[in-house]
């Protein structure tokens, strides 16, 4: 056992984060609390939870998050990666504007984004139908800031001018270069700005509830004014699956970090 | 290992146009099969540009690539069958050291196990293959470029393309993986562009080096000529140490410290002889109107710096043994080994 975990240092640390583990799981703890309550408030029940499931509309609506979730996913990555290498590659010229078009999303107002898009998904619902997964594309809007940011930190961290001149020369193709050599040297970036835009996408009310769409977020403050313990069980719910990805995503960049990060040698030691 | 014999390259009037700045301005080059040819010059004179238009990664202006008789002018780089080695490290991180060797070899098919045998044997080639399970971050960087040379040549290429391979390690490194460089190059009879700002370097691997200065090529020819047989001034400056002397030339001769030298073709009628320091001799003479200045020990040789009756100073490179009778203020004369020298 190493003196640190035991010495007065580590002690002092966890004491100091007691009370940010407080803020941070008490209000959970609350939650997980109101929500297993009865209405009479006498035992505990898991109604709430097993509503989650056996309610048709609050099922449709995890469904439909979920599948906001991957299509936004996809979209942003079938975007933003392509588009990102290509600036990098044969365009930097561009990485002013393109880094401005992605980070512009956070400085407009939900409402002026809504408003602004009526127009446009006039087109959208009459070419795709009026689904609640047509809001994908203005999520992918909206996640674009934190995506670019996830994505532009891992295509930083390696030379990939250099690399994929490098496959180019062994024979790679394009595609084959992106797909080989560089999506696996950034996999770490992609990963992140896929889960920060799922967890964007899960927590998002406003467009949705303004745009008339029944996604979970609308759903849990609907269900929220007659059964505060299923609301309360699906908002809980939302977090974990928040948390459990982010933690997931933690785990695997510190993994793949471990193998990408170069130790610190010169060409003295051939 | 399987030998290969080697193609010719030919670069037909190579211009290269970046906005208003001409990288290459018409430069014409002709490899023969197997040779290795270094282009040496200074930052910026476009040696990285032709090496990158051979390598197509990038487009000429106009002019024309081809091997072995083909135009390859419009084809992409991952068809010209050449294999690269960069200045920066260029190893894949994501892939074992034998991944990236076999990387090319996947990419043509080659199944698994012979990917592996022959990944291997360019390992062995460079005295890596205990290192075939690592990944490019647990290799210094004298290793990374020797894997990266392992990788280059594995794909068997027809041309073998070498930017400035050395220059991001450091002094000791460079030495040895030149001499390997040059080894493993003359084992496989590979065709050679090499690309370096380091005349030592080029001197000492090329069969042929290349000078180069303001997008043109000033002189290609073997060390030897180009050392002692310089072609134009930038060259003559450019390569080694000169010593300039006043001179005038007639009738083919330049008279340099008293002793009539033959003058080199593309010589001026008058001005200054491009002489060599090692050509200069220092003669202890106490009625000799030239004083050693100082002399200088760098181990088998020394360097006796020579201040003429005009306050000039004149380099001589003399053996150490030769050098060590002279002491700063001793009276001298100067001759000269009867070389040919440029005027410029």
């Amino acid at each position: 056992m190493s003196a640190t975990s035991t010495g007065p240092t580590g002690w002092k640390r966890a004491l100091g984060l007691v009370p940010f583990a407080a803020f941070f799981f008490l209000p959970l703890y609350a939650m997980a609390d109101f929500s297993t309550r009865t209405i009479q408030g006498l035992g505990r029940t898991l109604n709430g939870w097993r509503n989650l499931i056996a309610d048709p509309q609050i099922y449709a609506a995890i469904l439909t998050s979920l599948g906001l979730a991957a299509l936004t996913v996809t979209l942003m990555l079938m975007l933003l990666v392509p588009t990102m290498i290509w600036v990098r590659l044969r365009a930097p010229w561009a990485t002013r504007i393109i880094e401005f078009l992605c980070l512009l999303p956070l400085t407009i107002p939900a409402l002026v984004i809504v408003v602004g898009m009526r127009d446009v998904y006039l087109w959208v619902v009459w070419i795709f139908g009026e689904s609640a997964l047509t809001l994908s594309f203005v999520y992918t809007i909206l996640v674009l800031p934190y995506a670019y940011r996830a994505i532009d930190g891992a295509l930083s961290s390696i030379d990939v001018k250099t690399l994929s001149e490098a496959a180019r020369s062994l024979g790679a193709g394009w595609g084959t270069t992106i797909a080989r050599i560089v999506v696996p040297n950034i996999w770490s970036g992609i990963l992140s700005a896929a889960f920060i835009s799922i967890a964007v996408v899960l927590g998002e009310y406003t467009i949705a509830s303004l745009a008339g769409y029944q996604n979970l977020q609308v759903v849990i403050v609907t269900i929220g004014k007659a059964d505060g313990m299923t609301a309360v069980a699906a908002s809980l719910a939302t977090l974990l699956f928040g948390f459990v990805l982010l933690l997931t995503l933690s785990v695997l960049t510190r993994g793949r970090s471990q193998t990408l990060t170069p130790e610190p040698l010169d060409g003295s030691h051939s | 290992m399987n030998q290969r014999n080697g193609v010719s390259v030919e670069l037909t009037n190579l211009t290269r146009v970046y906005g208003t700045m001409k990288a290459l301005d018409g430069m014409t080059l002709h490899m023969e099969p197997g040779e290795m040819v270094a282009l040496l010059g200074p930052s910026g004179c476009g040696k990285t540009t032709a090496l990158r238009i051979l390598a197509g990664l990038d487009e000429p202006t106009s002019g024309s690539v081809s091997v072995d008789g083909q135009d390859l002018t419009q084809v992409p780089a991952n068809k010209r069958d050449m294999g690269m080695v960069f200045q920066a490290y260029s190893l894949f991180p994501h892939l074992t050291v034998r991944d990236n060797v076999a990387f090319g070899l996947k990419l043509r098919g080659v199944d698994t196990a012979a990917r592996r045998a022959r990944a291997d044997d360019m390992l062995d080639l460079v005295g890596l293959a205990v290192h075939a399970d690592k990944f490019a971050h647990q290799l210094s960087g004298g290793q990374q470029q020797r894997v990266a040379l392992a990788r280059a040549l594995a794909i068997e290429p027809s041309v073998l393309l070498l930017d400035e391979p050395l220059s991001a390690l450091d002094a000791k490194v460079r030495v040895q993986l030149r001499d390997e460089i040059r080894r493993v190059q003359t084992e496989v009879g590979t065709t050679t562009l090499f690309v370096t700002h380091d005349q030592e370097e080029a001197l000492a691997v090329a069969d042929r080096v290349g000078v180069m200065s303001q997008g043109k090529l000033e002189q290609l020819a073997s060390p030897e000529v180009l050392y002692a047989e310089p072609a134009t001034p930038f060259v003559a400056e450019f390569v080694g140490l000169n010593n300039r002397v006043p001179t005038t030339v007639n009738d083919g001769v330049a008279m340099v410290f008293g002793v009539p030298l033959a003058a080199l073709p593309g010589s001026n009628a008058q001005g200054v002889a491009m002489v060599r320091p090692e050509t200069v001799q220092v003669i202890a003479d106490s009625a000799g109107a030239a004083r050693i200045a100082s002399v200088a020990f760098l181990g088998p040789i020394s360097r006796v710096h020579v201040t003429q009756p005009d306050g000039s100073i004149v380099i001589a490179q003399l053996a150490s043994s030769l050098a060590r009778q002279f002491r700063a203020g001793d009276a001298v004369r100067l001759g000269v080994d009867s070389a040919p020298v440029l005027v410029v």
